[in-house]
């Protein structure tokens, strides 16, 4: 056994995180996530440049990574300076389904991804299909060579500023049906696109967007004509994991900060990390991130294996990083009192992202039902 | 025993609820309802109307204009009001300073500081904390000098909450270096008027103003405007608190939001059905109700044995912890409820008039930012590891 991480990985995890440290500080943070973009082209562009997003995609697609442990590297890092550009949707969800569906015409995009040139977003939940990766009420009827697009898609991350939109739609089948799925291909300026930009309690960027009659060539259809759910499902399990590492090292610097200050906040003449009542919490809390790091590599490390193992260790990931967060999200700001409710100290920023992440990709109790239902059928 | 309100209650309950019927403007129970934010001039307006009535100090005697009621019949009324969507009365000055001028305060003092406090005039905000002194409040350090008939006042005071709406600050101020910390405190009442006091906010995580520094530089303050004894503020500053902190249990509010929570779970759809039928989620939602069931109850308990007026004593700890637990449970839960709509956020969708379409359903809004903000209430008005550090001491003699 060895849980260390390869050469390639450390060097990676090493420049990325001198890049946020030197680079990506907490007040250049607050400024990109305050403003209006939703993200900063030129931070994008830096960290294309040093081959961050190159290291979420496999070599035959164009990267020089792309595995489980690489994506664990990247987004660890990304949590730990709470970055806000759109690598999620860019380079898991929607470059993950490019790179696994599409023709070699298409992939012909992934170049543009991996130099920075072009975002993407997955364009998949809808107002009332909640975490079900197979509720999709979006329609795709075909229309002469191409097809007809209607549907909304509710808060797509990063949807606020894509250049390219992955859009699930049904073909065939009844709501709830994980047959009949289709993805495409569309221009997020394409005509009958209608996009409500917004950002999060987090500082993030996303998007809901209404398709009304949204024409799009037949090289638009990712993939097969209905069978798109084996995709989805596997491009989300990179994004559990992505999202499960990211609040892993957002956890991490809670923790480390949380430390430092029960050593240095005195009240009745001590450091309040004197009173054994904060002692046990923190105990707690060093204890419950060390699992979420355990929990993490188990997910990393089945990401490329057979499709049970896999769902069942994202799953589980998922929802134990969902109870961890919470854990450390609110006993941190207790723990800090007053000056843990304040905007301008950063670990709340923190703590805020680490609850949002459990309302993406499917929360706690979501995946603790799946985990159950797998864990049956296995 | 009988768990059931007497005949007079139950119609003192339905003169209640009548009178929200006809006297609490729609327009501020929207707001409430809406979690849009409540200006000064709204909470000023339900002040009012309630000061119309003679039930604006539902804590206080009669003699001095209060609604003198049973506990029970405090009880009732909050949980009216909550139930109506009524916005919850401003506690500094009704809730806090009130009561320690009624045990307190000279004749004089009540004279002219309880009218003010129910016809508006005055709008007080509470100077306890300080950056070092938050939890340890005895160690406290803006300093009151004596010259003549004033006192000299210099320091910082912290987190003063609606701070930047008052015009009177009650503080606790060091009157004596050269003794036990808590015996060196006085009560001080400060008109924010005065020169040398500059209050500058603090915004809270939820990017909302609710919390001010209030700094104190050389401020000039009448020895009259003392309450009680020179040294002796610690005993008034603990009276207050007291209070405080059964304010702090909200029965009336988390039984509302459980009522929002159990509408916005019938709505939102897991798998095509209704989300309070997901056995995950209704266990949760029972347990809380289940919890609160009883804190309704312990409340109650905890009120009767304080019939006749006097103040709470380390009970109020008990109210205060189980019913911050349960509000903020029920705040995580309506969070969880919304699924991904509990990421979108508007700032300014929580302003009065604005009418672009919501994202999502229209309850999903503030519901994210009020989770997060609710975390103060563990942390305030004596943070819930401090209370129960009193439960053990003063309760189970540890
Ligand atoms: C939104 C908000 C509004 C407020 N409004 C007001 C107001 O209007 N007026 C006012 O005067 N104050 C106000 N406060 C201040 C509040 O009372 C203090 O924040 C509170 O007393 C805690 O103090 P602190 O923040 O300094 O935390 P600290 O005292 O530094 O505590 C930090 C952590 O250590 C824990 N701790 C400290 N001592 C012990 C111990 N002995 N044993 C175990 N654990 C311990 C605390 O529980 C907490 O978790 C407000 C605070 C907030 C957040």
């Amino acid at each position: 056994m060895d849980f260390n991480h390869n050469e390639d990985r450390r060097m990676l995890e090493n420049t990325l995180s001198r890049y946020v440290r030197e680079q990506y500080d907490f007040e250049t943070r607050m400024k990109i996530a305050g403003a209006d973009e939703g993200y900063s082209a030129e931070k994008w562009a830096e960290m294309a440049e040093l081959g961050i997003i190159g290291a979420l995609f496999k070599e035959e697609d164009g990267g020089f990574g792309g595995h489980g442990f690489d994506l664990m590297v990247v987004f660890e890092q990304i949590g730990r300076g709470i970055v806000v550009e759109p690598f999620l949707g860019t380079a898991v969800l929607g470059g993950g389904l490019v790179a696994d569906l599409g023709s070699d015409e298409q992939k012909a995009i992934l170049d543009d991804v991996i130099g920075g040139a072009k975002t993407l977003a997955f364009a998949h939940g809808e107002p009332t299909s909640r975490y079900s990766l197979s509720d999709v009420t979006t329609t795709a009827t075909k229309s002469g060579d191409g097809w007809v697009l209607n549907g909304h898609k509710s808060v797509v991350s990063g949807g606020d500023s894509a250049d390219t939109l992955i859009v699930s739609a049904r073909v065939s089948g009844d709501r709830l049906d994980e047959d009949g799925i289709a993805l495409f291909m569309v221009d997020a300026g394409a005509d009958g696109v209608d996009r409500r930009d917004y950002g999060t309690v987090d500082g993030y960027g996303a998007a809901d967007i209404i398709l009304r009659d949204v024409a799009v060539e037949a090289s638009a259809l990712l993939g097969g004509e209905g069978d798109a759910f084996a995709a989805i499902e596997k491009a989300t399990a990179r994004g559990i994991l992505a999202l499960s590492a990211e609040a892993l090292g957002a956890m991490e610097v809670v923790k480390d900060m949380t430390l430092d200050y029960l050593r240095t906040r005195n009240q009745f003449g001590v450091p309040i990390g004197r009173f054994q009542a904060l002692q046990h919490r923190m105990a707690d809390l060093l204890m419950e991130v060390e699992q979420a790091r355990s929990i993490v590599i188990n997910a990393a490390g089945a990401l490329d294996g057979d499709r049970l193992e896999r769902e069942k260790a994202v799953s589980a990931a998922k929802n134990l990083i969902g109870r961890v967060g919470r854990l450390v999200a609110e006993e941190a700001i207790q723990m800090h009192g007053g000056i843990g409710m304040t905007w301008e100290f950063s670990m709340p920023h923190f703590a805020k992202r680490i609850i949002m992440l459990d309302h993406m990709l499917g929360d706690t109790d979501h995946h603790m039902a799946r985990y159950i239902a797998l864990s049956s059928a296995a | 025993m009988d768990l059931n309100y007497s005949e007079e209650e139950y119609a003192f309950e339905a003169k209640v609820k009548q009178f929200l019927k006809d006297k609490l403007p729609q327009r501020l129970s929207d707001k409430v309802k809406g979690n849009i934010r409540l200006t000064k001039a709204d909470m000023e307006e339900w002040h009012s109307i309630l000061n119309a009535e003679g039930w604006l100090a539902t804590h206080w005697p009669v003699k001095y204009g209060g609604t003198g009621w049973t506990p029970v019949q405090m009880h009732i009324f909050e949980e009216a009001c909550s139930a109506a969507n009524a916005p919850r009365t401003v506690p500094f000055g009704l809730g806090m300073l009130g009561p320690v001028l009624i045990k307190y305060g000279t004749e004089e003092q009540r004279e002219h500081y309880l009218p003010r406090i129910l016809d508006g005039t005055d709008w007080w905000c509470q100077g306890y904390s300080e950056p070092g002194s938050g939890s340890d409040l005895a160690s406290l350090k803006t300093r009151a000098v004596r010259d003549g008939d004033h006192y000299i006042v210099n320091g910082q005071k912290t987190w003063t909450t609606l701070g930047q709406h008052a015009n009177w600050i009650f503080c606790l101020v060091r009157t004596d270096t050269e003794c036990k910390p808590q015996e060196g405190i006085s009560f001080l009442l400060i008109d924010m008027d005065t020169p040398g006091i500059e209050v500058r906010p603090i915004i809270t995580l939820d990017g909302e103003h609710e919390v001010n520094e209030v700094f104190f530089d050389n401020v000039k303050v009448p020895v009259s405007n003392r309450v009680g004894e020179e040294n002796k503020g610690w005993t008034y500053a603990k009276y207050l608190l007291t209070y405080e902190r059964t304010n702090i249990a909200g029965v009336g509010a988390s039984l509302n939001g459980l009522e929002h929570l159990k509408v916005i779970a019938r709505e939102q759809q897991l798998d095509g059905k209704p989300l309070i039928e997901d056995p995950y989620f209704a266990r949760r939602m029972a347990e809380v109700e289940i919890d609160l069931d009883a804190m309704k109850t312990t409340n109650l308990r905890v009120l009767a044995a304080v019939q006749g007026g006097g103040a709470p004593g380390a009970e109020s700890s008990m109210l205060k912890i189980k019913g911050t637990v349960i509000r903020q449970e029920i705040n995580d839960l309506t969070r969880r409820a919304l699924g991904p709509y509990a990421m979108p956020y508007v700032h300014e969708a929580l302003e009065e008039g604005y009418n672009e379409p919501p994202i999502g359903p229209e309850y999903a809004n503030p519901v994210s930012s009020d989770y997060f903000n609710n975390r103060k209430l563990s942390i305030f008005g004596g943070s819930n590891e401090i209370q129960r550090n009193i439960i053990s001491k003063m309760i189970l003699g540890l």
